[in-house]
């Protein structure tokens, strides 16, 4: 079985990479490769390339790395040694083979989580450097198709599933019947001006887990609170253009995402927990746009929910009793350094904690983020066989008696739930919503 | 050989020179104005609190955790780069030399301490080559100049042990020694070795956006 994946692994066929080669020639990737080096390469992807001296440092903090048996070609200087090094030494001369492998090992290998830049001891960002390369293959056409489609649809909709505007309305509307049935009165304010905040999520909430919606809904009603959320486009926080390369829709997706919450005249953007959302909006969506920091203030779930414990806001009837495990998500402890406020919470509403080990800024990543999952099913189980170590981290955390798994972050799980289901680890797996809504006290409940 | 001689410690080291210091000036403003023009947020996220900060916790061993990791390597890297240092600027003979021809002179090492700087920073390339052979992922990363390289740098100090011994050659080898640090001196700025002066800046930069944005430690 094991022995069938892996030669199956060298036989991933993806039409996105390869309809779009067919009209590649070496010539047009010179050219496109020019240009975008001209307008946009510059000192840090010189100097990221070319200064790496090759010491190998960064090899273990890559997942894919250790998964892989310490396979060479998955460390993350590997990566770049076949794919921008190669580009920038033939000046962009290279073959339409060599760009189809170039976009398979920056869409597919590479997280983007940022962990070898803290074992660098150079600080050389390779996943900037691996996002340089997807940007080039975005310009080339050569994109996984699955991430590709999603990037069409933040182009057509402004958001990442294909849900179209009364369609979000309505799944708003029908969670909070849902809700009205526990919790009497419960409203899920839409386009509220002047609310304290817009609560903001990605566009597979309403589509596959609308009962984050409901959950959120019920929290924020019992901590009496004044929010609202958009009717209009520009209610998505997620952006898988960001990880295309795609950096015009990004900018876009991101403009109106900010631009719906200046409409409502709300106080800051509040989000639902997501890891890559939250790295769009608060370091690469903003920097594209050219703010320095959000326009809007963001707020990410874990800190929110850490402000409502901190302040009573929510009261626990019980702690979750069953032992607990936690996942630091990249975007938003590499990305944020929340990990802290991630523990208060967690040991505020469970009772037994387990930790990962290692965790906090060094945990490992789950090997979905940075738009891998999205690249859909072809590449699967190149995925999840390119993280052994979590799946041992979860192992090892079981052992010591978590029975639960928590990931406050969409990629995360979907991450986390494939690992966890591949190698029969038996975990659950749960957002801070899904413990907090399980746990707290609802004062209004009329079931 | 009287000629070759002028010629390598004369001209050629001015060349070096002029290669070394021009060629760190000319690599740090030309970045400077390309990351200015395709990188401004370099300019807005830099933080000099948060890059020292960085800058200090990967420059002693230990401080990191990947340093931790590999407690061999971290020293062997560390006497090395002090070594690679200390040895040639406070060393006896340098002095004289320079005091010589420019009436300057500074604090200098003792010639035992030298001598076995110089080795151990022979031994730590030593070190280096086994290991760029023989751990598959540096192999893999390792392309011929990577050797190159390190033969670059280890040339001075070895031309320069043995010349100080005297060994047979040794007219020959004090040529060699100076022509091998001429040319290491100006190779630095445009290859790799660079990272002698842009660690600063990428560690640096890594730092700040690390510190200032993301709120998180990065070693």
């Amino acid at each position: 079985m094991n022995d069938e994946a892996a030669v199956d692994k060298n036989k991933i066929y993806d039409e996105g990479i390869e309809k779009g080669a067919e009209k590649l020639t070496p010539e047009i990737i010179q050219n496109v490769y020019r240009k975008m080096v001209d307008a946009e390469g510059g000192a840090r992807l010189k100097t990221y390339v070319e200064t790496c001296v090759s010491c190998g440092l960064c090899s273990e903090a890559c997942h894919f790395y250790l998964s892989n048996d310490k396979d060479p070609r998955f460390s993350p200087a590997g990566k770049v040694k076949q794919t921008m090094a190669v580009l920038m030494k033939k000046k962009g001369r290279v073959s339409v083979d060599f760009m189809k492998r170039a976009s398979e090992i920056a869409s597919t290998e590479c997280n983007l989580c940022k962990r070898c830049a803290m074992y660098c001891p150079f600080g050389l960002d390779v996943a900037y450097v691996m996002l340089f390369v997807r940007r080039l293959c975005h310009k080339l056409g050569i994109s996984p198709q699955y991430i590709q489609d999603t990037a069409h649809s933040h182009s057509v909709t402004y958001n990442q599933m294909w849900v179209k505007e009364d369609e979000w309305v309505d799944s708003l509307q029908w969670q909070e019947e849902e809700a009205q049935e526990e919790i009497e009165g419960l409203r899920i304010p839409i386009e509220k001006e002047g609310a304290d905040f817009m609560y903001s999520v990605i566009g597979p909430e309403p589509k596959f887990r609308a009962q984050l919606i409901y959950q959120a809904a019920v929290i924020f009603n019992a901590a009496g609170l004044n929010w609202t959320m958009p009717a209009t486009p520009g209610w998505d926080n997620s952006d898988m253009a960001m990880y295309t390369g795609d950096n015009e829709i990004m900018a876009r997706t991101k403009r109106l995402h900010f631009e719906t919450a200046m409409r409502l005249k709300v106080k800051r953007i509040v989000m639902g927990e997501c890891g890559h959302a939250f790295r769009s909006i608060y370091d690469m969506g903003n920097r594209a746009l050219g703010w320095r920091m959000p326009p809007v203030e963001v707020t990410h779930s874990i800190e929110f929910f850490y402000e409502l414990l901190k302040a009573g806001k929510i009261k626990i009837a019980q702690k979750y009793q069953p032992t607990v495990t936690i996942h630091d998500p990249c975007n938003v402890i590499r990305g944020r350094g929340l990990h802290e406020m991630l523990r208060y919470v967690v040991h505020a509403i469970c009772e037994n904690v387990e930790e990962m080990h290692p965790n906090r800024e060094h945990n490992f990543c789950c090997a979905a983020g940075g738009g891998v999952i999205n690249c859909g099913p072809p590449w699967k189980m190149k995925r999840v066989d390119g993280n052994k170590v979590k799946a041992q981290q979860l192992f090892d955390a079981k052992s010591r008696g978590a029975e639960t798994c928590v990931a406050p972050c969409h990629n995360c799980h979907g991450g986390l739930e494939d690992i966890i289901h591949h190698n029969e680890i038996g975990m659950d797996l749960k957002f801070l919503g899904d413990i907090i809504y399980e746990v707290m006290e609802k004062p209004e409940s009329v079931l | 050989m009287h000629a070759i001689y002028n010629f390598v410690s004369g001209p050629l080291a001015w060349v070096a020179f002029i290669l070394f210091f021009g060629g760190i000036l000319y690599q740090l403003i030309s970045r400077a104005i390309m990351a200015k023009k395709k990188d401004a947020f370099i300019y807005e996220y830099w933080s000099f609190y948060h890059a020292f900060r960085s800058i200090l916790h990967w420059i002693f061993p230990f401080a990191s955790t990947n340093s931790r990791n590999r407690p061999v390597l971290s020293v062997v890297t560390f006497i090395f780069h002090i070594c690679i240092f200390v040895a040639p600027i406070f060393l006896f003979a340098h002095i004289t030399l320079i005091n010589e021809a420019f009436n300057v002179s500074w604090w200098f090492l003792p010639d035992g301490v030298a001598d076995i700087m110089t080795l151990l920073v022979i031994g730590a390339c030593i070190f280096f080559l086994i290991r760029r052979l023989t751990q598959p992922d540096v192999k893999f990363l390792s392309n011929a100049w990577d050797y190159v390289l390190l033969a670059l740098v280890a040339a001075p100090f070895v031309t320069g042990y043995w010349a100080y011994h005297q060994w047979p050659g040794n007219q020959l080898v004090t040529i060699l020694h100076m022509l091998s640090a001429e040319i290491l001196l100006a190779i630095i700025p445009f290859t790799k070795l660079n990272h002698m002066f842009l660690f600063f800046f990428t560690r640096g930069y890594m730092g700040s956006e690390f510190g200032a944005v993301r709120f998180a430690r990065d070693w």
